[in-house]
């Protein structure tokens, strides 16, 4: 167990820049599909057909293949087929931002539908334009309804990070297993590799109570003191198959 | 640049069958395993005792909380002398354990408090009180999640590959590299994801309506 930690702390810049790769990915991939889940997830509420069309394909897509399928078919597949090779640290941004993005499409599409419909009709009473409505009266509401399920999409997000290690990127789990191959100490390695994804999990979940927090206080609702030690919900609103938040 | 080789995509296609098979049974073992783990997990979790509970509820947020990927190759390396296929079944049940166990204990909890206080009232044991009165009424709301949760298992099989369970995903792998097509190995794979889970998950849309959620 002491041989392995000493190679631990005397790798510790190695340490360090697999905890780097880890951590770009996440939140690199964490935007993308923060991004498409807003573009996807208002496309599906929109009144164009074409554009409600285009969004349901995509989404049900990019959910229904597997996340490894895509990220292989990035790294593996796209070359031959087009010609452009991607670093594998953008593949992986690439692929979680795909996959997530069309699993957070749902989230937004859902919270939207979940703003009462007295809220839409008061703001167009009001003459409110379509966009203004939006901006004003109905995400702020819709986005509190998110966040939670957006937490445990970014906590998902950051668990299929290890897979990077398949596509060559030195990523935390690339440097873990090289320290046990060194010292042999199977049982240690992927006890700590466990032990700082489950800390990196927690430290994510905070942040994101915190921005809950945040955004209830904007719309005036009650945070209770122990809103933010709270760990997430446990029902993972991505894997039903009707998704949304509910 | 080579484009889409349609010869290969038919060469490879019984192979990617052959492998789906052990995909299939994987994830109908793994989430036999998930459903009555997680079971176990919840009644032991409503345990009079803190020194039963505490520990628990530690253990499975650990367990929700870390990557699938890591498990299988910690455990799959610790235990070399175990036939892969069976390590990767055991990990995936116990890791999508931890998220069911949450889905009983909120059917467990929709379960109305009169129903505990009538079986106290009639003096029933507790194993009774279970097996008759609570668990009947919670797992038939929990069944459509449970359901979600099999087809999310399923779309997660391919990790199988890393620790050498030939599945599907090990298939179009091993395909790709002998007669370097990837593109056309991985698509087909892709697409008989998306063919297999796409139907399922419209099913699950339909029992969750038909029980009313």
């Amino acid at each position: 167990m002491n041989d392995f930690f000493s190679a631990f702390f005397d790798e510790l810049p190695q340490v360090r820049s697999g905890l780097w790769v880890t951590l770009e990915a996440t939140v690199l991939g964490a935007l993308a599909a923060l991004l498409l889940s807003f573009a996807l997830g208002l496309m599906s509420v929109g009144r164009l057909l074409v554009l409600r069309g285009v969004s349901r394909v995509v989404v049900e897509f990019f959910r229904g293949t597997s996340l490894y399928i895509q990220l292989f078919w990035l790294y593996y597949a796209m070359p031959t087929l087009t010609g452009y090779e991607l670093e594998p640290l953008l593949c992986g941004v690439v692929a979680f931002g795909l996959n997530y993005g069309a699993y957070g499409a749902e989230v937004v599409r859902g919270a939207i539908d979940s703003v009462p419909r007295g809220q839409y009709e008061a703001a167009v009473a009001l003459n409110m334009s379509p966009l203004h409505r939006m901006r004003k009266v109905i995400l702020p509401q819709a986005w509190v309804q998110m966040i939670p399920s957006f937490t445990n999409l970014l906590i998902q997000l950051l668990k299929c990070t290890p897979l990077l290690w398949l596509i060559s990127a030195a990523d935390l789990m690339t440097v873990v297993q090289q320290l046990r191959d060194r010292t042999g100490e199977t049982l240690t390695a992927y006890v700590t590799l466990l032990a700082v994804y489950f800390v990196l999990a927690y430290a994510l979940t905070l942040l994101m109570n915190l921005l809950e927090r945040g955004a209830k206080r904007r719309l005036g609702l009650p945070t209770g003191a122990g809103s933010l030690l709270r760990s997430r919900s446990a029902t993972e609103a991505v894997t039903s198959a009707s998704g949304g938040a509910r | 640049m080579n484009g889409f080789d349609w010869n290969a995509a038919r060469d490879a296609l019984p192979l990617l069958i052959e492998g789906f098979r052990v995909t299939l049974l994987a994830t109908v073992l793994g989430t036999l395993v998930a459903a009555v783990l997680g079971l176990a997990v919840a009644v032991a979790g409503r345990a009079p005792s803190r020194f039963v509970t505490v520990p628990v509820r530690a253990v499975t947020e650990f367990v929700r909380s870390t990557p699938l990927l890591v498990q299988l190759v910690g455990a799959a390396a610790l235990f070399t002398s175990v036939e892969p296929l069976t390590v990767g079944i055991v990990v995936l049940g116990v890791h999508y354990a931890a998220y069911t166990s949450e889905v009983y204990r909120a059917g467990i909890d929709g379960v109305p408090r009169g129903q505990w206080e009538a079986c106290r009232a009639l003096s029933l044991s507790p194993r009774r009180t279970w097996r008759a009165v609570i668990l009947p009424q919670a797992v038939r709301n929990v069944l459509p999640a449970l359901g979600n949760y099999a087809i999310s298992m399923f779309k997660e099989t391919p990790f199988l590959a890393v620790i050498t369970v030939q599945e599907m995903v090990f298939e179009a792998r091993k395909y790709g590299a002998d007669h370097f097509a990837y593109t056309e190995a991985f698509t087909l794979a892709g697409l008989v994801f998306l063919v297999a889970s796409y139907p399922t998950s419209l099913l699950m849309r339909k029992l969750e309506k038909r029980l009313g959620h």
